[in-house]
């Protein structure tokens, strides 16, 4: 029995209840920075427990902490604890702009708390049914954040990302419903037979033909929610119509959440097989993530459709990079994925000031950010060289790792990649650099915008591409030798 | 499991009931008045609580007369009443509108019902329920419920055949496993309710900006 898991899940669980109750208030924001804050330090208390004692199991095996979710329960503590701090101020002008009523504005700050509790539910379960359960949750919970402002188009973001990721979702209910079949022969018609720790013991016994098959529907579902190609269709819309930062915890949070679920199943599948079949499809569709992502890029107006279509090309490297497989591309996705979260979520906050600076989301009407508010025009500068994979910020490192393995491994792939990274880059430098630089007549917002999140993300993301401190660089690797 | 049923005659009466869901599946494919289609929901999901009822008295498996019992309650009285109430509080219009006319429809659907056994034969071959054969039809229903999701231009239609999908996926793990563990079933079932209840906040919202619950109206937002 561990308090720390009954803390990190039980803390935002609370918190939206609490927060439907009086989340109109004016101290709910508050109050919301204050439940993210402790959520987060249950986490860290979660992550110093793990690293010093091993995995971890909780409530009869239903709940499991191991290297791989505990980094990732850190980071998303983490990012939803600092995103709060920007939605702050940034809720209060959008309501001062009468964007938002306080009926309103009690529905967001309740659901996002409940979105970080499904979240953690996901990475903090055992039972690949919960998982699933949780993960559609976190879909429901999402649902009427993107449609806050009831425009027509954030209705019909909401619309098409409920459907897409219903039905996407209902694959991976299929699928798990197969390795359930699969599983039951040996471990009994019980829970256990769902418990991924149980399967894991006996994965090399697992039925190939079903498992094959089994995999497939839950990389098509599971795929939907991390937003790989054919399946993003519903990223970018969500992206750019719901408020700024939920595209931020949707594009830095809940993209690796869905694809821990996926990397899960890859490891049973891995074992059942005996063969690169998982690996060569994950392969395949986060190359064709990376490539279409990066051509998408230079096509967009509105600024964060722009950095939902870089959080598709992302994912689809990491998705790549874990498809490969192998200690040291297992270590740089996971590391990618660190980097990218933070980094795509820093950026996010400054794209959320910058347009409410500028009273527009479309790039070709902002202008002049960095004389209005260097914070912001230099936050949003910074964000864009560090995601582009400038050194010596981390997603070089990161990418630097993927692409020599690519070219040790699969060297047909190394060229695509170098291309569409290549691509991304002119795409989007061409379009921020105007934006920031040149000049402006937008006036100063009216709130403090709290910019401290932006540095801190981006400070550590710097951080990790000059230097892994050892006991982190230990922590990756352990993570990708169970990835394998 | 009870003397008067051999195994040969358990497997027969759960593909009866199979069939007669498939049935059914066409039934709503074809379908277009909304109110008959909330009614073929509620058939579909009273044949679901009968076939797991069934499969829990022949082979003993007491959870499952527990999941039974939920799906009857949410399948058949539940949802079928917030969705008739939703109709009654929306005032919608009562014809469906398809994209694609319904005879090309169900041709589309017999090729999915082709491709769904095809592809469950390798695995239903394995399975060692009493009920696998009827994995190719509880695919092939999940493929017509979507079929029917992307045929329909207005939300309520379309929600539907989510709803239906939903169903048959219960079947398939009746079918291929005798239901999945309690804790996961009630989640879904928690899930299901919590999802429809959203729609139906979602529904005022879309007919207030747009004086209609036609999705067509949804279609703004493309790569220019």
């Amino acid at each position: 029995m561990s308090w720390e898991i009954l803390a990190v899940l039980g803390i935002p669980l609370a918190g939206g209840v609490l927060l439907a109750l009086f989340g109109h208030r004016r101290a709910a924001a508050e109050l919301n920075v204050a439940l993210s804050l402790a959520t987060f330090v249950a986490a860290a208390a979660l992550t110093a427990r793990v690293v010093r004692d091993g995995p971890l199991f909780a409530f009869g095996e239903q709940f499991f902490v191991d290297s791989l979710n505990v980094f990732l329960v850190a980071l998303t503590a983490f990012v939803s604890m600092t995103t709060s701090m920007f939605s702050r101020p940034y809720m209060r002008i959008e309501q001062e702009h009468g964007k938002l009523t306080e009926a309103r504005l009690r529905l967001y700050h309740s659901m996002y708390q409940l979105f970080i509790f499904t979240m953690l539910l996901v990475l903090l379960t055992n039972n690949l049914g919960l998982l699933w359960v949780a993960l559609e949750a976190a879909t429901l919970t999402t649902v009427l954040l993107v449609s806050l402002y009831r425009t027509p188009a954030s209705l019909e973001a909401a619309w098409k990302y409920f459907i897409l990721c219903g039905v996407g979702i209902a694959q991976a209910l299929f699928g798990t419903i197969l390795l359930f079949m699969a599983s039951q022969k040996l471990l009994g018609t019980g829970v256990e037979a769902l418990l991924w720790t149980h399967l894991l013991g006996v994965r090399s016994q697992l039925e190939p033909t079903i498992l094959s098959i089994a995999f497939v529907f839950l990389l098509v579902g599971y795929g939907t929610k991390v937003g790989l190609v054919p399946l993003h269709n519903w990223l970018p819309d969500a992206h750019a119509e719901g408020p700024t930062p939920v595209s931020a915890v949707l594009s830095g949070l809940l993209l690796n959440v869905a694809l821990y679920a996926l990397v899960r199943c890859k490891v049973l599948a891995d074992g059942a097989l005996g063969t690169d079949f998982a690996g060569q499809l994950m392969m395949g569709f986060g190359l064709l993530s990376v490539v279409v992502g990066a051509f998408f890029l230079a096509r967009q107006r509105d600024i964060k459709r722009m950095f939902a279509y870089s959080s598709v090309e992302h994912m689809g490297l990491v998705t790549f990079a874990f498809g490969m497989g192998g200690p040291i591309a297992s270590f740089a996705g996971l590391l990618h994925m660190t980097v990218h979260s933070l980094t795509k979520s820093a950026i996010f906050f400054t794209v959320g000031h910058a347009a409410q600076t500028a009273g527009t989301q479309m790039m070709d009407d902002i202008r002049g950010l960095a004389r209005v508010s260097p914070t912001i025009g230099w936050g949003l500068m910074l964000g864009t060289l560090a995601i582009l994979g400038l050194p010596p910020f981390g997603v070089f490192a990161s990418e630097f790792l993927i692409l020599t393995s690519a070219m040790r491994q699969q060297p047909w792939a190394t060229p695509l990649l170098l291309i569409s990274l290549g691509v991304a880059f002119a795409a989007v430098f061409r379009k921020v650099q105007p934006m920031v630089f040149g000049d402006t007549t937008a006036k100063p917002l009216p709130h403090r915008p709290a910019l401290i999140p932006v540095f801190v993300h981006l400070a550590l993301a710097l951080m990790l591409g000059l230097y892994i401190p050892p006991y982190l660089a230990a922590w990756y690797r352990e993570a990708a030798k169970l990835i394998g | 499991m009870s003397q008067f049923l051999t195994p040969a005659l358990t497997g027969q009466i759960i593909n009866l009931l199979a069939a007669v869901l498939l049935l059914l599946s066409f039934a709503m494919l074809a379908q277009r008045r909304i109110l008959s289609l909330i009614d073929l929901f509620a058939a579909q999901g009273f044949v679901l609580t009968l076939s797991t009822a069934f499969v829990a008295w022949a082979t003993g498996q007491t959870h499952l007369w527990w999941s039974a019992g939920l799906t009857f309650a949410l399948k058949v009285l539940l949802l079928p009443w917030i969705l008739h109430r939703l109709i009654r509080r929306l005032n919608v219009k009562w014809d469906v509108e398809t994209l694609i006319n319904i005879p090309t429809t169900m041709l589309f659907g017999l090729l999915l019902v082709i491709l769904a056994f095809n592809l469950a034969q390798p695995v239903s071959a394995l399975a060692g329920t009493i009920t696998k054969g009827t994995l190719g039809i509880a695919l092939a229903i999940v493929l017509l419920s979507f079929l029917m999701m992307i045929t329909r231009s207005k939300a309520v239609p379309q929600v539907i055949g989510f709803l239906a999908m939903e169903n048959s996926l219960f079947f398939a793990a009746t079918a291929a496993t005798y239901g999945m563990p309690m804790v996961v079933e009630l989640g879904i079932a928690l899930d299901v309710l919590v999802g429809v209840i959203i729609l139906g906040v979602f529904f005022f919202q879309i007919r207030e900006r747009f004086d209609s619950l036609d999705i067509r109206h949804l279609e703004k937002l493309k790569e220019e």
